[in-house]
């Protein structure tokens, strides 16, 4: 059984332009379906607004889906009560993109990574403390700086901080969302780096959501490309960045800059008009599916 | 003037006056970019890249100030222009395009108005006459529908519509040298892609020079003829583009290049250790040192000067030379 199941995802906004346009919806996120197996690292890419947030936030419920269902080992999330949900998100954390807004600022290192621990009352005293060194150093931080404020770390450390927080509760799957994009060019590759050690040692799943491409090739398994909400390719890593299907990916990959001054530049231009929306993912090759 | 190039900047030291230190975000930098030229500058977040366009522009606000150096644009010092003057220059001769097109533009006045706006303030056009440029400018810069877009506001664009828009602004009074500051930083890689190739284009119908920021190395392989590598306010490394990615010199811009995902999914990532210094504590030698691999006993002491490591390359790094040079001696701090 694959550890996530979405099916038919469906999220819908209120289109926030005041009164002239009221009743108007945008469909951020329409008609999604995918598995996220145990132990693997599911990329989600796609252009500035596609849905990829919005999807990740479905699946954890901190948005409310408009309709569709999402399992999780099995279970209906979205017919769980807010106790039950509470106990599964145990299990299913978050790493936001920005590690400078998403920590409390008044808050010590140390006490942003036990709060999840108060939070589900696990531990108490000093056995709650040890773990949070523990957690400090399971992200290479050293446990001595708990006690400092969040703008006393750089970017690097303070996304270790989020990690650190996230793992706190010992969970399956973390949704990482742009987890490197703010980050300095020269201290992206730690983060990498040591998100694939701690999938390795703690037997995590990851949503990685990103649109740096080159980063997508190198750590995730599968990959599923959004456009306008929609899934328009997904297949194993590999067959998207040999054998791209959608004019959609076609245009993504030939758009990546390439790293050498004399490679010839293919770049293919998408022609939005020649895209139909409406066409159902199906399989063009095993594994391998394409809405064309 | 002969074969002197459009823009010489030399030793330019910009600081900013923070707690009765004066802090270098440009620390002695000195670079050429000549006419039909396109200059790579680029760094991570903080390097100075953005103070050293406005240094060049002399836009640099309080408590940031030139403190020392040369700017020559055309044979002629900026530096010691009346603001009168600059402003004149500004625009007309030399543009900047930002990286988020949204805070450069004025939204409660549409496209049309202030690309004409442009045009009158710097003499060019008025009246009917603006409005047809501003038409072709839309134009050029493959707008589509320019006619209509003239009277629509900055929100109604789309981001890469919008990026349009400014570099259509910068070409409007046909300056001879570009500044874009991350042009594609705020944009999406698709459009990104058709930003690059429509500033290539631009750059050979006007024939301008164009001196293009990012942190982004696959930008500057697909848009640069030279690469400066800025780090901590300095420029460690200059070179012809391919040069540089062919063979680096300088530890810093090696490490960089090698920290970049490659063909072998699931590896490790060649990582750099450590993080970049603020500027209020810059190691006494080389700004890179805490974190270099090659690091050794002269680096600690006085930063490197730059050395010359064959056609149009330099590198500050004592591997390649002994050259050395203190940090700038800067008038008026406290
Ligand atoms: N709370 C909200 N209210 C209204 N519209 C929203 C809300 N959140 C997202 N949207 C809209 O839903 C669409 C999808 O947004 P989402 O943030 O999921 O995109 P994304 O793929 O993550 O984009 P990015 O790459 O820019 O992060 C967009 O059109 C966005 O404006
Ligand atoms: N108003 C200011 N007051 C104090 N320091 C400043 C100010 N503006 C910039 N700096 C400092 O100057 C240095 C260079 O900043 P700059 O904006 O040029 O960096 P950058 O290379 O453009 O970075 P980015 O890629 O993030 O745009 C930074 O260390 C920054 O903290
Ligand atoms: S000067 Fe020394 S520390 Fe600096 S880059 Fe060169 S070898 Fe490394
Ligand atoms: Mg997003
Ligand atoms: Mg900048």
């Amino acid at each position: 059984m694959p550890l996530v199941e979405v099916r038919h995802l469906v999220k819908e906004f209120a289109s926030g332009q005041g009164l002239l346009r009221r009743g108007a919806v945008v469909r951020a996120v329409d008609d999604v379906s995918f598995d996220i197996e145990e132990g693997e690292t599911f990329g989600l890419v796609g252009e500035s607004g596609s849905g990829k947030t919005t999807t990740g936030r479905c699946l954890l419920r901190l948005v409310e889906p408009t309709s569709g269902e999402v399992r999780f080992r099995g279970r209906d999330l979205l017919a769980l009560s807010a106790a039950e949900m509470r106990r599964v998100r145990r299990e299913m954390q978050i790493v936001f993109q920005d590690p400078y807004s998403s920590l409390n600022p008044r808050m010590r290192a140390g006490a942003i990574v036990e709060e999840p621990l108060v939070i589900h009352r696990m531990g108490a005293g000093p056995a709650r403390r040890r773990r949070v060194a523990e957690l400090f150093e399971l992200v290479g931080l050293d446990p001595a700086l708990a006690s400092r404020y969040p703008h006393e770390f750089s970017g690097g450390q303070r996304q270790r901080i989020g990690l650190a927080r996230a793992l706190a509760l010992e969970p399956s799957l973390v949704i990482a969302d742009e987890p490197v994009s703010s980050l300095d060019v020269s201290v992206q590759a730690q983060v990498v780096n040591l998100l694939m050690d701690l999938q390795q040692r703690l037997q995590l799943t990851y949503l990685f959501i990103a649109h740096d491409l080159r980063l997508v090739r190198h750590i995730c398994s599968r990959v599923a490309v959004m456009y306008r909400g929609r899934i328009v390719e997904l297949a194993a890593t590999a067959a998207i960045f040999d054998a791209p299907q959608h004019p959609y990916t076609r245009a993504l990959l030939s758009a990546i800059p390439v790293l050498d001054p004399d490679a010839p530049r293919a770049r293919l231009v998408l022609d939005e008009t020649a895209v139909d929306r409406s066409r159902p993912l199906r399989e063009v090759a095993a594994g391998h599916w394409a809405a064309i | 003037m002969g074969d002197a190039p459009l823009l010489e900047v030399e030793r330019l030291t910009t600081v900013f006056d923070v707690g009765g230190r004066a802090l270098p975000a440009v620390d002695q930098v000195s670079f050429t970019v000549g006419a039909g030229e396109t200059l790579g500058l680029v760094g991570e977040s903080g390097s100075g890249k953005s103070v050293t366009a406005l240094s060049i522009l002399r836009l640099v606000q309080p408590p940031g100030r030139i403190a020392s150096g040369r700017i020559r644009f055309r044979g002629r010092d900026l530096v010691a222009l009346r603001e009168r003057e600059m402003r004149a220059l500004r625009g007309a001769d030399i543009s900047l395009v930002f990286q988020e097109p949204m805070t450069a533009l004025n939204p409660v006045f549409t496209i049309g108005s202030q690309l004409e706006e442009t045009l009158a303030v710097h003499g060019r056009a008025t009246g009917h006459a603006a409005r047809r440029q501003a038409v072709d400018l839309l134009g050029a810069v493959r707008m589509p529908d320019p006619a209509r877009r003239l009277d629509e506001y900055p929100h109604q664009l789309s981001g890469g519509l919008r990026q349009r828009a400014l570099i259509a602004m910068a070409l409007a009074c046909r300056p001879a040298l570009v500044i874009a500051d991350e042009p594609t930083t705020a944009l999406d890689v698709t459009v990104q892609a058709e930003i690059l190739d429509l500033l290539r284009e631009m750059k050979a119908r006007f024939g301008l020079s164009l001196l293009l920021i990012t942190h982004d190395l696959g930008v500057i392989a697909e848009t640069a003829d030279r690469v400066a590598v800025m780090y901590a306010g300095r420029l460690v490394e200059q070179a012809p583009v391919r040069a540089l990615f062919h063979d680096p010199k300088h530890p810093y811009t090696r490490a960089l290049l090698a920290s970049v995902p490659d063909d072998r999914p699931g590896t490790p990532l060649r990582a750099i250790r450590g993080a970049v210094p603020s500027l209020g504590a810059l190691p006494p030698g080389c700004a890179f040192a805490p974190r270099c691999p090659d690091r050794f006993e002269p680096c600690d002491r006085l930063p490197p000067g730059e050395t010359r490591v064959g056609e149009g390359r330099a590198v500050r790094c004592y591997l390649h030379g002994d050259a050395v040079e203190p940090a700038a001696a800067v008038p008026g701090a406290r």
